[in-house]
């Protein structure tokens, strides 16, 4: 384990961005923090987390696949795709950390996703330990723990240090690089670090919240369950969930007429939309409730049934303080969950 | 803090249930926290007296449900309105939405509505629990341990700091007083960023709209979108996209939502409410409001049931669209 | 190396009723406007809703000009006049948005104006040349 002051993190950030491009969280002018690129000047955010989550350094809201370029008889097929630059994301949390395994099974298996893997061998994810969870924090209902960060290289933070630790190859090279500006330390005050965040998590209004219900193996359990009605009765239909969640990954492949040939590119979908999953014979889930429970089955049910148990969901709570009208997966988990144990 | 308490309108609730008035009630359910409200179809007392919810968070605009669920809905359903909520109401019925007589309106008062993000920016987040204290907030967080007062009007909403009007224009029953139509200072932002330079404006759009993830919130949430499919959903259109490629599909997103909701568009603030990334939509509604007003003598979308919408009327010496620069501004 | 003189594309919406006839007149007139308008028949000027006009800046105009029959004279009896709101709205609103006030406007043109049509036109296209490329409200994949 290494160290480094809080002071010096200006310089820690300028070597990381000497070889790579480094994106952190910045605050923007709404106070909220968003994934900004490096440069000097630019402050790393307190705040506990970003309101996109950082899930479009590898798979983003849009990207193009190819492109066909028309010329009299002639077609031009143009691979858009360029060599991906080498890019560090620093500040990622221990539940969006997660959420790239929970990517990766996706898109990682065979057939492997080419886009995805490019940029996912290109990042060097550097995630920080939280020192202030909220109320809509419950990762630890899915195993995670926010004082044992994955990723790369794990950081925590203290009032007045930072402290390194290297998790794979790609951390240590990285560690290596900034071997000037750190120091050898032991990890007792990383320790310590840990009981602190350990017993803000127990005072949690959400501590409580248990997963077990779920899993594998329980789709007709819940179904038929007569509370999705309910549950799904004022759901507006908004992509606001699906597009804030650092773990929803369906996408949409569509083409675009530029007028002198076509890009076919794909771009982030909700299974909230009506269009979702269209098909020549038409919509598989008709109302909103089927959609709605699509939403919800596949995160608690249906991937962890295709992925040895592992939920879609890493409890990050970004759905919680987002959506318009405030029915979110906790509320789901606690009406259903609760209901079919008795 | 509101002056109507939650069993007011439960007593109220209950009472017309009992005899048979109507059979289900629209109101606000309390959700994990003091804040996160939902919307939501009570058919039963006990369901009213065990979840229904009535405070500063419950700033969900109830009329637009009123197209479905009265579609659905057996009999007549009482919804509580506050006041700006019963322009929506009225201009929904003015476009044939739903059926009047299914629908059983009872007016509340209405303090204005708090903003959790607001409580937030004030108290620090990890909030705990939220009460009201007479015209004072007390917000205990988890990292305090002395809880926090604050003002409720200094947590308010932007559209309540700005409110337009505490008088219901449409009600079966109301409940406590009515207000009055007040004068409020809304369009000062829109203002302000008239004044800027048209450079200013752009940098300040292309900023704001370059937030927008496409997640629809604004369209579904407002109750003047109550197109049964939307043209950007709908792959026949030629523009049906759901995400923007670029910022010239972030700008025509954005102006064709607003111009499809002008002279319509009540200004009931769901917009801005409901958008995740915070950028300020009611400034794009208001700016029509405001040229409405301007052009063609002021118009209250919902003011009254069957007005002509501005935009569905005319008359023969309405200024040319040359003539509105002539007014003033900047040009780019 | 001699530079391209920049030549804009205009997008010009026509009422089949009026302005295009005018449009027709000005040609038998032997009058002359700049070949960089690319007239567009609509039925009426109402049948332009703001998505065309917008859709045409994605497409590549740097300009847009409506034209329509003189309030009073509207084939339909009123089409121009709700045009003449809408428009007056839309091009509000991209001010508003910081977009230059010459790419846009509303001319009324009868079909007997064929001189006008011609003077409109060329007027138009100096101003937008004026403005050069449309960059506020360009789509770049229409570009490419």
């Amino acid at each position: 384990m290494r160290k480094c002051s809080l002071e010096s993190i200006d310089r820690v950030f300028a070597a990381i961005n000497a070889d790579a491009s480094l994106y952190l969280p910045v605050d923007g002018d709404d106070g909220k923090a968003v994934y900004t690129k490096w440069e000097d000047g630019v402050k790393w955010s307190g705040a506990l987390n970003t309101v996109r989550s950082p899930k479009s350094f590898f798979f983003p809201q849009m990207e193009d696949l190819v492109q066909f370029r028309t010329e009299g008889k002639t077609i031009e097929v143009i691979d858009p795709r360029k060599e991906s630059e080498d890019f560090v994301v620093f500040g990622v949390r221990a539940c969006d950390a997660k959420s790239f395994e929970v990517l990766d099974r996706v898109f990682l298996v065979d057939p492997v996703d080419s886009y995805y893997a490019s940029r996912r061998e290109h990042g060097v994810i550097v995630t920080v330990a939280c020192t202030r969870p909220v109320e809509t924090c419950f990762c630890k209902t899915f195993g995670i723990d926010p004082a044992e960060p994955a990723g790369d290289v794990s950081v925590w933070k203290t009032d007045s240090e930072l402290f390194w630790q290297s998790n794979t190859e790609k951390g240590e090279k990285l560690l290596e690089k900034l071997a000037d500006l750190t120091e050898e330390c032991t990890d007792e005050a990383v320790a310590a670090q840990k009981e602190k965040i350990n017993s803000v998590m127990s005072r949690l209004p959400l501590a409580d919240l248990k997963a077990d219900a779920f899993g594998a193996g329980k789709t007709m359990k819940f179904f038929d369950a007569p509370e999705w009605d309910e549950l799904s009765e004022s759901c507006i239909a908004c992509g606001t969930c699906t597009y804030v969640c650092p773990t929803c990954q369906c996408y949409d492949i569509k083409d675009f007429n530029t007028g002198n040939g076509v890009i076919r590119f794909r771009c982030w979908d909700s299974c909230m939309y009506s269009e979702f999953t269209k098909m020549s014979a038409g919509q598989p889930r008709l109302t909103q409730k089927e959609r709605f429970r699509q939403r919800f089955m596949h995160k608690l049910v249906y991937y962890p049934e295709k992925n040895g148990g592992l939920f879609s969901c890493v409890g990050c709570g970004r759905c919680l303080s987002r959506c318009p009208i405030s029915m979110n997966i906790v509320k789901v988990m606690k009406t259903i969950g609760g209901k079919a144990d008795e | 803090m509101q002056k109507i308490t939650r069993d007011q309108l439960i007593e109220k609730a209950a009472s017309l249930l009992g005899n048979g008035t109507v059979s289900c009630v629209l109101g606000w359910e309390k959700g994990e926290f003091d804040y996160d409200v939902t919307p939501a179809l009570f058919e039963t007392e006990s369901e009213l007296r065990e979840k229904f919810v009535f405070g500063d968070f419950c700033g969900a605009n109830l009329s637009k449900y009123l197209v479905s669920k009265t579609r659905k809905c057996e009999g007549r359903i009482l919804v509580f309105l506050k006041p700006c909520d019963t322009y929506s109401f009225n201009q929904l019925l003015t476009e044939h939405r739903f059926d009047r007589e299914k629908a059983y309106v009872v007016g509340i008062p209405c303090e204005g509505m708090a903003d959790i993000e607001r409580v937030k920016e004030l108290c620090g987040d990890g909030i705990s629990s939220v009460t009201a204290d007479g015209d004072e907030l007390v917000v205990t967080t988890l990292y305090d341990d002395e809880p926090v007062r604050v003002k409720a009007e200094s947590v308010l909403a932007e559209r309540c700091v700005n409110c337009k009007s505490k008088k219901h224009v449409a009600y079966d029953e109301l409940i406590g007083e009515d207000g009055e139509v007040l004068s409020s200072a809304r369009f000062d932002e829109v203002a302000r960023l008239e004044a800027m330079t048209p450079d200013e404006r752009f940098a300040f759009w292309q900023n704001e709209l370059s937030k927008c993830i496409r997640c629809n919130a604004c369209r579904n949430v407002c109750p003047a979108c109550t197109c049964e499919r939307c043209v950007f959903d709908n792959p026949s259109s030629g523009v049906e996209n759901k995400a923007a490629a670029n910022s010239f599909e972030e700008k025509m997103f954005h102006i064709i939502r607003a111009f499809h909701v002008a002279g319509r568009c009540t200004d009931c603030g769901e917009c801005s409410r409901v958008c995740p990334q915070n950028i300020p939509l009611h400034l794009l509604n208001r700016k029509f409001i405001k040229d409405i007003d301007d052009f063609y003598g002021e118009y209250q979308a919902g003011a009254e049931v069957g007005s002509r919408a501005p935009l569905v009327n005319y008359t023969f010496d309405d200024l040319e669209p040359g003539e509105v620069f002539e007014r003033g501004g900047q040009d780019a | 190396m001699q530079v391209k003189e920049y030549k804009p594309l205009i997008v010009a919406f026509c009422c089949n009723w009026c302005s295009y006839a005018g449009a027709d007149l000005a040609g038998n007139n032997r009058l002359s406007y700049p070949a960089d308008v690319k007239i567009i028949r609509v039925p009426c000027s109402c049948r332009v809703n703001p998505m065309f006009v917008l859709r045409a800046f994605q497409r590549g105009a740097d300009g847009v000009i409506i034209c329509g029959c003189h309030p009073g004279d509207c084939h339909y009896t009123s089409g121009n006049y709700y045009t003449r709101r809408r428009m007056a709205l839309l091009f509000s609103m991209l001010d508003y948005l910081g977009i230059e006030r010459d790419r846009t406007r509303l001319e009324w043109v009868s079909a007997a104006e064929g001189a006008k049509f011609a003077a409109t036109m060329n007027d138009f296209v100096e101003k937008v040349t004026a403005l050069g490329e449309n960059k506020r409200l360009e789509d770049l994949r229409c570009k490419k």
